[in-house]
């Protein structure tokens, strides 16, 4: 028993030192690529620090991904990139190590909206220009960013309303009664208030449109199935699920096959984001379209960049394009989607 | 007239009548507002109805309420890492069984796989067991450090990213089996609890953690092993992180490390405290932690049955739980009791006058 005992103590006390000795390689690294910087001679090398949220989905990687690629040394860039780890005052700590080590620009991929005004002061008085990607923030003093790159979601749910009235209008159902239902993303979230907006403007147009009900999934797969369930056993005649992002949907699809009716037929399946899953469920034949959110914000905030560094003027919000992607595209283009 | 008087003391007196009127309260609330809500019928050769789709879902959050229910009572605190480590041991799962990207081929045997799991689930519970039973640090704190770190574990095994397991047989554990009407995780998380209670019943081992519960020290001097009760609970909660983690993944076939088991630690709690148990540690009851979880779910279910936005969502639940809650509390519960001796005694009064 004692015996027992002890190995269990040395085992726990291995597996404590492996956690840790994760945790300090990650350490060391960032230390490394951080003292790279101050003690380097860049010479005419453009310095950009980038502050990203953190790992949490396949699209944020991508988005990391975009950046990491774009600004390398050939193209003329040194990247000081930053994972916040979802919270803002790593952020805050990220932007001001970047003031200090006095970067050519910064770049945030903010974790919330507000609470920004004093380190985005900061990086003024500094005269460093400040590039806002992907989620926006709320500060009084609109000029103290340069600008905002990111994705229009009011116009991504313009974009599904417009697609399905055109599919519609295919199928000879223009007339009919459409009803739909949506599974909404996490409520309050910019993704969840764009599409659920852009769609619900578009359903003035369309009076034989019908949404049934609404109901958050919260962005998840398993959360989007429950809803889905609760949905099928409420209502009888479902036409449509709009489901405000992929993950949601493929748990939409999942409880439309268990109650035996066939998704993408029976009901049509209108997805955000368009993540390479999406892309495989589509060939599948179970998602009708997804609308995408596309991460590659990279090579737009390099474009204005250079703009910037030429002395011209750039607008203040910039969105990235988009495509909408039905089914029929889907078998071509799957090789070419980056995440 | 006195044989009325003590059935009405017996169920008075019977713990669970609490958590049970709650849930009792839930589904009437239901059948009024949604007169089909106990259809059950044959769909697609599965049972289909609300019903069912209750206790589906609360299959994980029952699993780990029954390990939380042991932890609480045998350390008078609670498991707060549960979520992330089923978060971890589907990842271990996912991971072993196809490597690091999203595959329909399975590297090593499903049961191989899934045993890693929940092995996985239970090193973690023993490491939280360690924390607090030979190290004594306050049980919130020790789990912590599972709680922020383990999804990060995860997130290093599925380098952050979805993997998907694109095999029909990897679905079976949190959906339906071949022929069977009933999906699996209502039959696994009943083998879970009957085992459970077979277990603490047979042996003195529910005594052992009651005893620990309400006196550490004191049950040391009577020679229990006091430590080595506790660090099995944390064990057990484990193990059962391990095994509701393994539905979790299944019924997505996948590992989205971020997100599975998210928050369902407080629910689990949340089940204990609706069951009537003490979060204080001693005297508990599993069936009432069981019913805590149905409950929760019942709620949840419920309120998609009956259309409620999803803004106001959160609401209706917070006040359903402090509802609840408060009637269970000491205070309101000595209160009606002198309400009722009042009644009683006012009521004897006017048949002395008669």
């Amino acid at each position: 028993m004692k015996r027992m005992k002890q190995l269990l103590v040395v085992l726990m006390i291995l597996a404590l030192g492996m956690a840790f000795w994760g945790c300090g390689n990650k350490d060391k690294d960032d230390q490394t690529s951080g003292k790279d910087v101050s003690s380097s001679e860049d010479g005419d090398l453009i310095v950009v620090g980038f502050s990203q949220v953190g790992a949490e989905s396949d699209w944020r990687t991508a988005n990391t991904k975009s950046f990491q690629s774009t600004f390398v040394e050939d193209a003329g860039y040194k990247l000081l990139f930053d994972d916040a780890q979802q919270k803002q005052e790593n952020q805050i700590k990220a932007v001001r190590n970047f003031i200090q080590q006095d970067v050519d620009y910064i770049v945030i991929a903010p974790v919330v909206e507000t609470g920004w005004e004093t380190v985005l002061g900061e990086a003024k008085e500094a005269g460093i220009p400040v590039i806002i990607v992907d989620r926006m923030i709320d500060v009084s003093d609109d000029s103290l960013f340069t600008c905002w790159v990111g994705s229009n979601f009011k116009q991504e749910g313009y974009d599904a309303a417009d697609w399905l009235a055109e599919y519609l209008d295919k199928e000879g159902r223009s007339d009919e009664t459409i009803n739909i239902v949506t599974l909404q993303g996490t409520i309050g979230s910019s993704a969840q208030i764009g599409r659920t907006e852009g769609v619900e403007e578009r359903l003035n147009d369309h009076p034989n449109w019908v949404m049934l009900d609404r109901q958050t999934g919260e962005f998840t797969q398993s959360k989007g199935q429950e809803v889905m369930e609760s949905f099928l056993k409420s209502y009888d005649g479902i036409d449509v699920v709009i489901a405000e992002n992929d993950n949601m949907a493929f748990g939409a699809i999942d409880a439309i096959k268990a109650a035996g009716k066939v998704p993408g037929k029976d009901i049509i399946i209108i997805s955000f984001d368009a993540v390479k899953a999406a892309f495989e469920s589509m060939i599948a034949g179970d998602m009708n379209v997804s609308v995408e959110c596309n991460p590659l914000h990279g090579p737009r905030v390099s474009e204005i960049i250079q703009k910037l560094e030429k002395g011209e003027k750039v607008d203040k919000l910039q969105y990235v394009e988009e495509g909408v992607y039905p089914a029929e595209t889907a078998a071509e283009l799957i090789d070419s989607r980056q995440y | 007239m006195n044989k009325m008087k003590e059935l009405w003391k017996r169920v008075t007196g019977f713990s669970l009548l609490f958590p049970l009127v709650c849930l009792v309260i839930v589904l009437v609330v239901n059948l009024i507002k949604t007169p089909d809500f106990f259809k059950i019928s044959m769909n697609n050769g599965v049972l289909y109805g609300y019903v069912i789709d209750i206790l589906n879902r609360s299959s994980e959050l029952i699993i780990l309420a029954v390990g939380m229910t042991l932890v609480v009572a045998a350390s008078g605190g609670t498991d707060i890492s549960v979520g992330a480590v089923s978060a971890v041991a589907g990842a271990v799962c996912i991971y072993s069984l196809i490597g690091g990207a999203s595959s329909s081929v399975y590297r090593i045997p499903y049961v191989l796989a899934i045993v890693l799991g929940i092995l996985a689930g239970t090193a973690c519970g023993a490491f939280n067991g360690f924390l607090v039973a030979k190290l004594h640090i306050q049980p919130m704190v020790a789990t912590l450090i599972l709680f922020t770190a383990g999804r990060g574990m995860a997130q290093v095994l599925t380098q952050g990213f979805i993997l998907y397991v694109r095999k029909e047989s990897f679905k079976f554990l949190g959906n339906f089996l071949p022929g069977v009407p009933i999906p699996t995780p209502i039959f696994i998380a009943t083998i879970v609890v009957v085992l459970t209670f077979l277990i603490l019943k047979k042996t003195s081992l529910g005594l052992y953690i009651q005893s620990v519960g309400v006196n550490r020290k004191a049950s040391r001097l009577v020679g229990l092993n006091s430590s080595l009760i506790i660090f099995l609970a944390y064990v057990f909660s484990g193990f059962c992180a391990g095994i509701a983690g393994m539905i979790i993944t299944s019924r997505v076939y996948s590992i989205d490390a971020n997100n599975a088991g998210l928050n369902i630690e407080l629910d689990a709690i949340l089940a204990v405290a609706i069951g009537g148990n003490s979060l204080g540690g001693g005297k508990f009851s599993l069936a009432g932690s069981v019913i805590g979880a149905i409950t929760i779910q019942a709620l949840t279910t419920s309120l998609y049955a009956m259309k409620v936005t999803a803004d106001q969502l959160p609401v209706y639940k917070a006040v359903v739980v402090i509802i609840i809650v408060a009637l269970q509390s000491p205070i309101v519960k000595r209160w009606m009791k002198n309400i009722k001796q009042k009644l009683a005694s006012s009521r004897n009064g006017k048949k002395v006058e008669a």
